[in-house]
């Protein structure tokens, strides 16, 4: 059990859920995500997903395409990716997972980059475009380092492939509430929904996660009632695009968060500060 | 074993979790209803009364006088209905998501003739139809827009990215992702996760099937080399797999653009590195950092940074070898066979004359070089001009 894993189960045996909270890496700037990841930390967020920008990312939706874009107008690679997140853990113990498409990790080389990965700090991988059908190679460089690999799955497919997929899992389980792109906006299936997550929960020890289309408060009240936590990404990003002290910004965010979803603020990270 | 779809290391799935149940379906579909004896006979029934296969195999006299070596022949898929061999894809894909219940169809397009073969197939069978493409190609394929509309086909502008095949295929891949249940995706191409690869293939062979009986009465039982040019490589392959366990060499011609610097060209065998992209492993433009590249060629349905990965597999394996022609030589061969045979090829079979030619030059008269004539050419005399103009 890793860091990551680790934390999850303390917010499960403590009867609170979790809140994950997805920024991606160099968005507007290096500088400002290394702000916003320690007031999201020191703020209670349960675990920073950092995402790694890609030229073509087809899953996400117009919210985290822009984001995207503006990272790469930094010109932001893997490599200073791994560097903020060691400069981030001289401060913080939150987990972090980083989450991209595969095109940039196999340039880079499997291999090296979960090892990199493991000496700054990452603790666990989400990978867009692997479904669990590709991932048997890398699941096997995950577990050797003790890293995540975090599957995505969706309600309402197959149930012996969803075990197949949970067995495969770590970290957490990354459970879609509905069929879209990230941040859209789409009624989920009132039944199928609880169901798969019950089923799920029935699986496995990890804790489940609902994400995409998280975009209220009362939407974040009612997913995180469902599972033992939730992902926001989008409206986050969108909140922060705005705001001119993102850093102010993301604190208040992830308070009201977590607020909604627990009643109270939860377990924070204390952030080690110079002066 | 998990994986499914390779061809040698290349091909296989990687695609978001949220696609995985429809490639299943779609793979389910394919094996049973599209293997079936009924699907066949229909299918074969409206490329012969609909699409108005075979296409002729011309022997271009004037071409091979003019060249001065071998004989050149045309494998003509300018004249399947559309005017290109996207048709025979389309016919495939739609009428058996026809026969699996769903009711929209979406197509990415680059020049548009995919699009245009999509919103026929579409209109035939009473299907909705949306298409994606790139603001670029909508500017310079101005009349395959107007024939999509015509067609009833919504024709939806992507804006993201390079606004260019490219961009229209990862929106198309996006707009799957929240439709899945009851729309089904038309890839254009041998490229994407499998089953596409080898769907498009099996669709796309009805080509070289025909040319091995046409081929007989030349006295042959295959060609000296085949040439063919390869965007993604769905002309290619329906012409070259139906020759794979033959002595004819296979040749395809990537987009060789301005130049070999990298975002000049669209030759990704050529160029490009070993990837994953769009959903399969393959050869990709793309840089240091893995971030793909946009690609570049005069002609927009081979603008397009990857390559289907039964290609990839071919060059690596050296059953087939890949080379490349510029934009420049490819409007020059534009020409001649406009001049010499009457007529207009598109600009990306043009690639595929342009090199067909230069090898002729050097081979004995008895031989025989078969160009499979992908697409006609109408499509291309704007942009051509406007290409003209700025040279």
């Amino acid at each position: 059990m890793n860091r990551l894993e680790k934390h999850l189960r303390e917010v499960k045996l403590r009867d609170e859920k979790a809140a994950i909270f997805f920024i991606t890496a160099g968005d507007p700037s290096l500088k400002e995500t290394f702000n916003i990841m320690l007031h999201l930390a020191e703020n209670g967020a349960d675990c920073i997903e950092l995402g790694m920008p890609f030229s073509d990312p087809i899953a996400d939706g117009p919210v985290i395409q822009r984001s995207t874009l503006r990272a790469l107008k930094q010109n932001v690679r893997l490599e200073d990716i791994l560097k903020l997140v060691q400069q981030f853990r001289k401060k913080s113990p939150a987990p972090v997972v980083v989450m991209g498409y595969y095109n940039p990790i196999i340039r880079y080389g499997v291999d090296r980059f979960i090892q990199d990965c493991v000496s700054s700090g990452i603790d666990g991988l989400i990978i867009a475009d692997l479904p669990y059908e590709e991932g048997e190679d890398i699941e096997k460089i995950c577990k050797e380092n003790n890293t995540s690999l975090i599957y995505l799955l969706a309600p309402d497919i197959d149930p012996k492939r969803t075990r197949a997929i949970v067995r495969a899992s770590s970290g957490f389980i990354y459970c879609v509430a509905h069929y879209s792109t990230t941040g859209t906006h789409k009624q989920n299936d009132d039944k199928v929904l609880p169901q798969t997550i019950k089923s799920l929960q029935d699986m496995t020890d990890l804790s489940v996660a609902l994400g995409f289309g998280i975009s209220s408060l009362e939407k974040a009240k009612e997913l995180s009632r469902l599972a033992d936590g939730i992902i926001i990404g989008s409206w986050l990003i969108q909140e922060l695009e705005s705001a001119t002290d993102k850093a102010e910004c993301a604190a208040n965010f992830v308070n009201n968060v977590k607020a909604a979803i627990n009643n109270h603020r939860g377990k924070l990270f204390s952030v080690k500060r110079e002066c | 074993m998990r994986k499914k779809g390779y061809f040698g290391q290349f091909g296989g799935q990687f695609v978001p979790e949220l696609l995985m149940p429809a490639l299943y379906e779609l793979e389910e579909g394919f094996n049973t209803i599209g293997q079936s004896p009924e699907f066949k006979d229909e299918l074969t029934d409206l490329l012969h009364n609909y699409a108005g296969r075979p296409t002729p195999l011309y022997f271009a006299k004037r071409l091979t006088e003019k060249t001065g070596g071998a004989k050149i022949v045309l494998k003509r898929e300018d004249l399947n209905h559309t005017g290109s061999h996207k048709l025979n894809n389309c016919l495939g894909q739609v009428l058996l998501a026809h026969k699996m219940g769903k009711k929209n169809i979406i197509a990415e397009t680059g020049a548009g003739q995919h699009g245009v073969a999509t919103a026929t197939v579409c209109a035939l069978m009473g299907l909705n139809c949306q298409v994606y493409m790139g603001v670029e190609d909508i500017k310079r394929q101005q009349l395959n827009v107007l024939r999509m509309r015509l067609l009833g086909a919504e024709v939806t502008p992507v804006t993201s990215g390079t606004q260019t095949l490219k961009d229209a295929t990862s929106e198309a891949m996006r707009a799957w992702i929240s439709t899945v249940k009851h729309t089904q995706y038309v890839l254009g191409s041998v490229v994407g996760p499998h089953p596409f690869p080898l769907m498009v293939r099996e669709f796309q062979s009805i080509i070289g099937r025909e040319v091995r009986e046409q081929i007989t009465r030349f006295g042959l039982d295959e060609p000296d080399v085949i040439v063919a040019c390869v965007g993604g490589g769905s002309n290619a392959i329906g012409i070259f797999f139906p020759f794979f366990h033959s002595n004819a060499e296979l040749v395809g011609v990537e987009a060789g653009g301005y130049s070999e610097r990298i975002g000049d060209n669209a030759a990704s065998i050529n160029y490009g590195k070993v990837g994953v992209f769009h959903g399969e492993k393959s050869y990709f433009l793309q840089d240091e950092n893995g971030q793909i590249i946009p690609a570049h060629s005069v002609a927009a349905g081979l603008d397009y940074p990857g390559v289907g990965p039964e290609h990839a597999y071919y060059a690596e394996s050296g059953r087939a070898s890949y080379v490349t022609v510029t934009d420049a030589e490819a409007i020059a061969a534009f020409k001649l066979l406009s001049h010499t045979e009457g007529i207009i090829p598109a600009l990306e079979s043009a690639h595929a004359v342009a090199h067909a030619v230069k090898i002729a030059a050097d081979m004995q008269k008895e031989k025989m070089v078969l160009i499979n004539l992908s697409g006609r050419g109408d499509k291309d005399s704007q942009s051509l001009q406007t290409e003209e103009g700025r040279a």
